[in-house]
């Protein structure tokens, strides 16, 4: 980075978000303390700082939430769609008003950059808002019968790396369908989820409509396991997501399930290489990698694997990591502590098992969780960071010959979440993409979301799909 | 990478040849253009609008308004041009801010190659350079001999760059080598008695090529020919400088620099009117060629209202209050 030309900090304000020193849980409308009284502190990953203290659900506290939310299904569900539709439209354009503060909340909380949170998380959870509000009076329409029926409660329990954008891709279909919810946001990361009930008070949703449970995976696993509920919907980490499925296996729980990931990000020689440099910085680093469709495996074909790699090398030099408030900040702090030892444990075995380990000269600060943005070379099909999730910013490099090498590399791996193409030839993309087995093909761009555009995976990244008109399914008696 | 030298010194010329074997005939200057990796629309579009949310505050932004007030070519192209207007331009250019005399001069006047002897005695002295459009300006439609007199023209009156067009006609046709060889000899044509040469500034008129992989072709080949800056647009046509085209050429110009060690300047011009749309160009600059290219010497604005604009908010600034625009001169 140059030095005659430094940018100067240009935090955002914090002041634009009032934090109380601490919440209940949100049921039947109200925020309520626990049964048993248990709490847990939130920080800042960036500073360690404590930003608030949230309340320990329990199964008694589950029990509640279900019972409100089963209490509130018979009129909700019975409301026509162009009703629930008002409250969903109201909803999106509360975020949207609100969207400063919740960015900067969901920065605060998570670590993530502003520019990310401001330009990408709020405008994506709201428009999801607007795209299920559309569809609450036409599900006559979306091909699962004329009259299709809500499935009772949800039980939703959601991951820590887009909170409240995962909310809102659990929430607003579940909603737009009839059904009532019972969330459960990630223990490092509740507070967007807190402030979207104050969000649905404010709509005037009817009470227990919306059920917000705070806690560790132990309520979660409560929640899932819940008789009363009719619908189970996770996105984490495939080991929990095998867990939850063990749980609700012998139930009549309809399940999805949105997993981990070890995209495959494939580059040919004859792709637009300035972009694809881009894509491939975004796919990894976007979100500090903490992504589960994250392009971390490069393949690189091998006659353009110098350029590229030179290229990428000088771009990731302009990164700018740190202050996840300031607005010229590309990469923020790691999520949790716990992250933070795996990413460093994973990139430690990566230079055992002998990759080639860079990263640009970063300062990192002193206070808080941060790995800097690291790129190994020399992998192979063989080494652990070729196969298992990092969810951090680390890129593993590989090389490929031909297509099919490309797409067998690829597709070797448990995982099936997405994959990115680079290409100019447009009949290799859609070659491509009918031989990778992932459930989102990018190509010449990567970490691309729409509401309109359905997102699940293959394999152990799960099954079923969110967004889109198959968005309902999940959420439909069909 | 090979060590740099700048495009308007001696050395150019033997890194250039290097290069020979792409421009020996229109067939291979052909493969080379087209063997250039293609550029992704949408992906360009997505970097350029993410630089421009770059957030420059305070120090910085001090320090780019400065920056960006010394990069200005500051120019009147108008039929009605008069030698009183074109004086009233260089006095302004001399002295943007007569409430503060320690605002920095504008790198150059541009005007047209008449007012090239007028503008030359009013800068006097200022070290400020005066650029000539030149070669049948902004249209290109003229014969090359008609070209070359209208260059060597401006130069005799005392050009010290001379900005040309190139023949669109000419490359969208695909005749890339005619193109190639207009500018090497509009370059010789910037010869002075002396034996130094004007500078050569190639405009591309960006919106006519309309094509992202169009500006990366003529790109290299302008450099190629031994252009010393490439220059978007005439600001004459409807669509002028954008920032993914700038980034694009900037992009362009990495490369060149890569390949070759040739540092070349890049000059976006037209519709540049806000000092924030200029905090973005430089912005642009900063983090696709860095500091070397953040001087006057290697980036331009070509622009005549940007200055008041800039002016005001330097005024802002330092006073902490807008001033307005019966704050700065008209000229």
């Amino acid at each position: 980075m140059s030095s005659a030309f430094e940018y100067a900090p240009a935090p955002e304000s914090r002041a634009v978000v009032d934090i109380a020193p601490s919440y209940g849980l949100f049921i039947d409308g109200e925020f309520t303390e626990a049964a048993g009284g248990k709490v847990f502190k939130t920080v800042s990953p960036a500073n360690e700082e404590v930003l608030s203290e949230v309340t320990q659900a329990g199964s008694e506290d589950v029990e509640r939430a279900v019972k409100a939310a089963r209490k509130a299904f018979e009129k909700w569900s019975a409301l026509p769609g162009a009703e629930r539709a008002k409250y969903l439209f109201r909803i999106a354009r509360l975020i949207q008003e609100r969207s400063r503060e919740l960015a900067v909340l969901e920065s605060l909380d998570n670590g993530k950059p502003i520019r990310e949170s401001r330009d990408s998380d709020l405008p994506l959870v709201a428009a999801h808002f607007f795209y299920y509000a559309g569809w609450a009076d036409k599900l006559g329409h979306a091909g699962y019968g004329a009259d299709p029926k809500p499935l009772g409660v949800a039980g939703q329990v959601i991951p820590w790396n887009f909170p409240l954008l995962m909310l809102a891709w659990k929430i607003a279909p579940a909603l737009a369908c009839g059904n009532t919810v019972v969330l459960k946001p990630a223990e490092t990361t509740p507070l967007s989820a807190l402030f979207f009930a104050d969000i649905c008070r404010q709509a005037g949703l009817p009470k227990g409509v919306v059920n917000i449970l705070t806690g560790d995976g132990s309520a979660g696993a409560a929640l899932v396991a819940h008789p009363d509920v009719n619908k189970v919907a996770f996105t984490g980490s495939t080991e929990v997501g095998k867990a939850i499925a063990r749980t609700v296996a012998g139930t009549d729980k309809k399940l999805t399930l949105e997993l981990g990931g070890k995209a495959a990000n494939i580059v040919f020689d004859d792709a637009p290489i300035d972009q694809a440099v881009e894509g491939i910085v975004n796919g990894i680093f976007f979100n500090q990698g903490h992504v589960c469709c994250a392009g971390s495996r490069l393949l690189v074909q091998e006659s353009v694997q110098d350029e590229l790699l030179a290229a990428l090398k000088r771009r990731m030099s302009t990164l700018r990591v740190g202050d996840p408030l300031d607005k010229n900040t590309d990469i923020g702090a790691i999520n949790s502590a716990e992250q933070l030892a795996r990413i460093t444990e994973l990139a430690d075995a990566g230079e055992a098992e002998g990759a080639e380990r860079w990263a640009p000269a970063c300062e990192l600060p002193d206070a808080g969780y941060w790995f800097a943005p690291t790129l190994f070379t020399g992998v192979t099909q063989a080494h652990r960071i070729a196969q298992e999730e990092i969810f951090g910013p680390v890129l593993s490099v590989l090389t490929f010959r031909t297509p099919e090498e490309a797409v067998a590399k690829a597709n070797n791996t448990p995982y099936g979440l997405s994959a990115g193409v680079w290409t100019e030839k447009g009949s290799r993309i859609l070659w491509m993409a009918n031989q990778l087995r992932a459930g989102i093909v990018w190509s010449n761009t990567f970490n691309k979301f729409d509401p309109a555009s359905p997102f699940g995976g293959y394999k152990e990244s799960g099954f079923g799909r969110e967004g889109g008109r198959h968005g309902l399914e999940a959420y439909l008696d069909v | 990478m090979p060590t740099t030298v700048p495009a308007y010194g001696k050395e150019a010329a033997g890194r250039l040849a290097s290069m020979a074997d792409v421009t020996a005939s229109d067939g291979a200057l052909r493969r080379f253009l087209h063997g250039l990796p293609g550029v992704d629309a949408v992906g360009l579009q997505a970097r350029a609008a993410t630089l421009g949310t770059r957030s420059i505050k305070t120090t910085a932004k001090a320090y780019a308004i400065d920056l960006a007030i010394s990069m200005i070519d500051l120019t009147t192209l108008e039929g009605a041009d008069t030698p009183g207007k074109v004086r009233a331009l260089c006095a302004k250019g001399i002295n943007p801010d007569p409430t503060d005399r320690g605002t920095p001069r504008v790198a150059a006047i541009c005007v047209y190659p008449d007012m090239v002897a007028t503008a030359k005695e009013a800068l006097t002295g200022s070290g400020i350079h005066v650029a000539s459009v030149a070669t049948a300006f902004p249209a290109g439609r003229a014969a090359l001999p008609v070209k070359l007199a209208d260059t060597r023209d401006a130069v005799a009156a005392g050009a010290d760059e001379i900005d040309m067009v190139i023949d669109r006609g000419a490359f969208l046709s695909g005749r890339y080598l005619s193109v190639f060889e207009e500018i090497k000899q509009v370059k010789e044509a910037c010869r002075r008695e002396d034996g130094s040469y004007a500078h050569l500034k190639v405009i591309f008129e960006t919106g006519e090529l309309q094509t992202y992989d169009n500006v990366r072709r003529v790109s290299w080949l302008a450099m190629l020919a031994g252009a010393d800056f490439i220059k978007t647009s005439t600001g004459k046509v409807a669509v002028n400088a954008t920032p993914p085209v700038t980034l694009l050429m900037l992009e362009a110009v990495r490369d060149f620099h890569a390949t070759t060690g040739v540092q070349v300047g890049v000059k976006p011009a037209g519709g540049i009117r806000t000092t924030k749309d200029a905090m973005k160009y430089l912005v642009m600059v900063n983090e696709t060629l860095g500091e070397e290219w953040l001087t006057a010497d290697w980036f331009r604005f070509g622009a005549s209202s940007l200055l008041n604009d800039l002016l005001m908010q330097r005024q802002k600034l330092s006073t902490g209050r807008y001033s307005g625009p019966d704050y700065v001169t008209v000229d």
